[in-house]
Formats: C-alpha cells, sequence, structure tokens
C-alpha cells in the first residue's frame, strides 16, 4: 500500500511538472503572437479566476464587484507611471494598497447581505465606480490614460515581444495557484467552507465569519489588483469602457463557476476551456464585434447550472476519481471539500 | 418610467415569491417585446397598440416554456446556480438580439400614440401617459386577478407554502407555469408600452432586470403594491435627482439609494419576508 501511495504522488507530481515544462517551453514551441497572445490572457484569467475563487468559491459569496480592484490596480500603477515617473514594479504596490482599502470598504457594506442581495450590492457598487470614472477628470473620463511605448525597458516593464509578459504572468499563475492550494488547506480555507455551508452555523461555532470573509476579499483584491498592473503595461491602454464593464469582468466569475467553485482546479480547467473557446467564437464569427463569446458563455452557463451545477471538475472527478480518491486527503485539498462523499 | 419600472417589478417579485428564484433575465424579456414591437412596425407596419395583444399571448408562453424547459430543473438547486443559470439565460438572450440585430439604437416610427398634449404648463407625451395609466391598470388588474379568482389564490396559496399547496390539491408545477407566464407577460407588456416612446437597444434589458430587482428590493419581497411603490420610487428618483443635479449620474443615486435600502431594511419598506 505504501508504495502504490509514493508511486501515485510521483504520477502527479509528474504530471505537474510536465505541464509547467510546457507551460515555460511554450513560447518557443509557438512563436507567433496570437497564439501567446492567447496563452497570456488566459493565465491571467487563472490569476483572476482563482482570485475570485478565494472568496465566491470557498465561502460562496459571489462578488460582481472584483473587476473594481482590477481597474484600481491598473488605473493607480499607471497614472503613477505617468504622473510621476514611477515604474510598475513599484506602482504595483499603492495599487494593491488601495485595492484592499476598497474590498475592506466594499466588505463593510456588503458583508451583512446574503446570496443574491451580496451579488447586487457589489454589482451596484461596480457599476457606481463605472459611472465615476467615466466622469472624472482626474482619471481623465472615458478616454483613459494611454501609456507611451518605450520598446525594450525592464525598468518601465514594457518589452517590443510577449515572452516577458508570459512569463512575469506564468510565474504569477504559479504563485496563486500554489498559494490558493495553501489556503484550501489551512484554517482559513476551514472556516470559508464552513461560511458557504451555514453561515449561521459557522458563527454560532464561534468562527468570526465577518473577518475571514474580510480578509479572503482583501486576498483576492490585491492578487486581482496585480493582475490589473500586470494588464494596463500589457496592453498599454486602459479606460474605464474596458476595465470597468460588466462583460469585460463576466469571465472573472465565470470560469471559476465553469471549472469548479471552491476548488483549485477548478478555475483552471474553466480558464483552459474557456479562453481559447471564446477567442475562436471571436475570430470565426466576430465580424463586427458581435460578442458570440458572450453569447456562448451564457449558453454554457445555463447547461451547466442545470447537469452539472458544481463544474466541470465533478465530469473529471468521476471519470478519475477513483485514481485520485487512492491516496485520500491529498486529494481533497485538490478537489475541495465534497471529495469524500 | 416609474410605472413601467412598477409593472416590470411586480412580475419579477411574482415569480420570486412563487419559487424563491430571482429572474436576472427579466430586463431581456423585455428587450425582445420592445424589438417584436419595433419590427412588427418596421416591417408590417403594425402600430404598437395592434402588437400588444399578439406580444401579450407569446410572451405568456414564452415565460411558462421558460419554466418548464429551464427553471424546473433548477428549483431545489443550490441558490448560486439559479443565479448564474438565469443570468446566463438573460446573457444568452442579449447577445442573442445582439447578434442578430446588432447594437444600433432604433426607434418605434410614429403611432397612434405619438404627440404631446399640454396641461396648462405641463408638457406629456401621450405615450408616457399611456405607458403609465396602462401599466397602474394592468397591475391592479393582476392584483384583482391574484386576490380573487381561484387561480389567483392558487398562485398565493404556493408562494405561502409549497408543501401545504400540494397537499391540498394544488397542482404546484402548473401553478409555477403560470406564474413565470403572467410575470413574463407583464414584462412584455412593459416592453411594447416602452417602445413607444424609449429608444430600443440590445443592453435596455439589464439595466431593466437590475432595476427592477432594486425595485422589488425597495418595496420589499412579498408585497404587491410595496413592490409597485418600490418601482415608482425608483422612477422618481433616477429622474428628479438625476436632473437637479447631474443627468450622468441618475442611476448612482439609484444604485446608492438600493445600498443604503439594504442596510437599514434589509426587507424592503413594505416587506414581509
Amino acid at each position: 500500500m505504501e508504495r502504490i501511495l509514493e508511486k501515485l504522488k510521483t504520477y502527479k507530481i509528474w504530471g505537474v511538472i510536465l505541464i509547467l515544462g510546457f507551460l515555460v517551453l511554450y513560447p518557443w514551441i509557438f512563436t507567433d503572437p496570437h497564439p501567446r497572445h492567447i496563452m497570456i490572457i488566459l493565465l491571467m484569467y487563472v490569476v483572476l479566476g482563482q482570485a475570485w475563487n478565494i472568496l465566491g468559491g470557498y465561502s460562496g459569496q459571489i462578488s460582481l464587484g472584483n473587476h473594481i480592484f482590477f481597474a484600481l490596480g491598473a488605473y493607480t500603477s499607471t497614472m503613477l507611471l505617468l504622473k510621476v515617473g514611477m515604474p510598475p514594479w513599484i506602482g504595483v504596490i499603492p495599487g494593491a494598497m488601495l485595492a484592499s482599502i476598497a474590498a475592506i470598504f466594499i466588505g463593510e457594506i456588503c458583508f451583512d447581505l446574503r446570496g443574491h442581495y451580496f451579488a447586487i450590492g457589489t454589482l451596484g457598487l461596480a457599476e457606481i465606480t463605472y459611472i465615476i470614472f467615466l466622469n472624472w477628470n482626474f482619471v481623465n473620463r472615458a478616454f483613459g490614460f494611454q501609456i507611451p511605448i518605450l520598446k525594450n525597458s525592464t525598468y518601465y516593464v514594457q518589452w517590443a515581444n510577449k515572452e516577458p509578459y508570459f512569463y512575469i504572468i506564468l510565474t504569477m499563475a504559479v504563485l496563486v495557484v500554489a498559494f490558493v492550494w495553501k489556503i484550501d488547506k489551512s484554517t482559513l480555507g476551514v472556516y470559508l467552507k464552513a461560511i458557504k455551508e451555514d453561515e449561521e452555523r459557522a458563527k454560532s461555532l464561534g468562527i468570526d465569519s465577518r473577518r475571514y470573509k474580510l480578509l479572503a476579499f482583501v486576498i483576492s483584491a490585491v492578487i486581482t489588483s496585480f493582475t490589473g498592473t500586470f494588464y494596463a503595461q500589457y496592453i498599454l491602454y486602459i479606460d474605464p469602457d474596458s476595465l470597468l464593464n460588466l462583460e469585460f469582468a463576466l469571465p472573472i466569475i465565470i470560469i471559476p463557476m465553469v471549472g469548479g467553485m471552491g476548488t483549485v482546479l477548478g478555475p483552471i480547467l474553466g480558464a483552459t476551456l474557456l479562453i481559447p473557446l471564446a477567442e475562436y467564437a471571436r475570430t470565426t464569427f466576430g465580424g463586427g464585434g458581435r460578442g458570440v463569446h458572450i453569447l456562448i458563455y451564457g449558453l454554457i452557463i445555463v447547461l451547466l447550472a442545470l447537469y452539472e451545477p458544481k463544474g466541470l471538475i465533478e465530469i473529471v472527478k468521476r471519470r478519475f476519481g477513483k485514481t485520485f480518491k487512492l491516496y485520500g486527503d491529498g486529494s481533497s485539498a485538490l478537489f475541495g471539500e465534497n471529495d469524500k462523499s | 418610467m416609474g410605472g413601467i419600472y412598477a409593472l416590470v417589478a411586480v412580475g419579477l417579485s411574482l415569480i420570486f415569491g412563487l419559487m424563491n428564484i430571482v429572474n436576472f433575465a427579466h430586463g431581456d424579456y423585455l428587450m425582445l417585446a420592445m424589438y417584436a414591437t419595433f419590427w412588427a412596425n418596421y416591417l408590417l407596419g403594425w402600430d404598437p397598440l395592434v402588437t400588444l395583444p399578439f406580444v401579450l399571448f407569446i410572451w405568456f408562453f414564452a415565460g411558462a416554456a421558460t419554466y418548464k424547459v429551464v427553471i424546473r430543473r433548477i428549483l431545489d438547486a443550490p441558490m448560486v446556480a439559479q443565479m448564474f443559470c438565469t443570468f446566463g439565460l438573460g446573457l444568452f438572450l442579449r447577445y442573442g438580439a445582439y447578434f442578430f440585430w446588432s447594437a444600433d439604437v432604433r426607434k418605434v416610427n410614429d403611432n397612434l400614440l405619438s404627440g404631446i398634449l399640454d396641461l396648462g404648463n405641463i408638457y406629456i407625451t401621450k405615450a408616457e401617459l399611456v405607458a403609465f395609466f396602462g401599466s397602474f391598470a394592468a397591475t391592479a388588474l393582476l392584483f384583482l386577478f391574484i386576490k380573487k379568482t381561484k387561480l389567483g389564490k392558487a398562485i398565493q396559496a404556493t408562494s405561502q407554502n409549497k408543501e401545504a399547496a400540494m397537499e391540498m390539491g394544488i397542482r404546484t408545477d402548473k401553478v409555477n407555469a403560470i406564474g413565470w407566464g403572467i410575470g413574463i407577460m407583464c414584462v412584455g407588456l412593459g416592453g411594447v408600452l416602452l417602445a413607444t416612446y424609449y429608444p430600443v437597444h440590445v443592453y435596455s434589458g439589464w439595466m431593466f432586470s437590475l432595476i427592477s430587482y432594486i425595485s422589488v428590493a425597495l418595496g420589499g419581497f412579498g408585497s404587491f403594491w410595496g413592490v409597485y411603490l418600490g418601482g415608482m420610487m425608483i422612477g422618481v428618483i433616477e429622474n428628479v435627482l438625476g436632473t437637479v443635479f447631474i443627468p450622468t449620474f441618475k442611476m448612482v443615486f439609484v444604485y446608492t439609494t438600493f445600498i443604503f435600502i439594504l442596510i437599514y431594511r434589509p426587507k424592503g419598506l413594505f416587506g414581509k419576508f
């Protein structure tokens, strides 16, 4: 038995090494800019989905306002860059600080709300932010900011080709996935799952639900704001319509939902399936920006809610569950709380 | 505006009361009704008032069909799945419309309801007046229907206690389907009336989903006239505050009101549960 256990553990490790190896070599395999771009966006959404997952997936608080933090990260670093000349490497820190302040503020307002009230409350705040940004001179209103192109400059986080961006976002994705995996196994993870199961009972057992939800929200916000800064430096152009629009923010929520909320693998699975699909739909039927990819998102969500409400991870679990179950506890950390049933 | 909000919100509240599901696709049915009015006017030359009975009829069955095909399966699903399901349905309808008709803003041509009434110093378009009284009349009719008829009483019973209603021999499944039908019919009526003076646009649906949700939250889930009043208040807040201060910020006022209500009166102004 010991031996089988050891063997399977090594299999799992080999699997992770294989995927990581593929990702590290990815820019050498695909030299065209387009597949590289898709991979960068995919990894970015892995990070965003994973960040959303910390609060939304584990504690069941469906936030429809995570893009506020994304925009805050992007705007803060960009404005500091343009007005003070601060390199984005440092600019991410005030961005993250602002995002965590915003998270505490939103949390204080909205964490008394339950279920769909919370979702619409956060959405309302996000829409307010959107309208304010559209009309606020300080953030250049609807025009947004353009970052001047400097060619290669590591100091200002700008490069002419996509490789450095790729490796930055890959590092972020690996770190965030590892971090969420740690949270999953930590006491915080257990508390959050307890809150999701039954908040009143968790409270009566002495879990300070508000505090842990707030902590999860702040962590989520900080990670999201980092990604915002990355996005601003990658696209070199930010405006309220592209950052604060619900349409832009949709994949952040849909990806963990499709993959499986409250699991480490969920957002990875979701992003891997949805981002290339969306990109394909956009390039194939996308003439005139007709939003076919969002149509497909809608269809996928309805079908999933009907047939597989816990996400695609359930299918993977059913198919390969036995293999993973052989070594008990490890898999539950990987798949979330319902694994043993 | 308030009248339409109120009517649409009453439809949403009916559905919510019956099966505890928030229909985030609500406004998208309204958007489709507006498009139906537009196309009937544009292609067939029908007046919106001619289109109205057809829309009511079709929308009733569309609502019931939505229940039969989609909603019935998620009645006992976790709240998150229900939310995502109707949300996804809304996305599907909205971007379906977007795909076929693009994002152009359209307007229904002149019709029976065009023209402006002069009431002393107040000028009001006929269409808005009709929309206001039409939606009021519809809400009143719906109220009478629910309070007085047998079917309406069955709806009430089901929303109060599903199991007990089932035991009394009410076919709750059928009642739910009818509830959806009526809820969506309210939306269809709202859409046709709105299309007579309001630009037809793909995104208007989402705004109405949110506003009707906010109206229901403001009026209080489970209170019929409370919801109606909630919708009216949203209309007033939006237009009065929006006009007095800054028009672009009118939705900010609506959302702010909503958040304040949620914090200080989570049951809404007249809510029972």
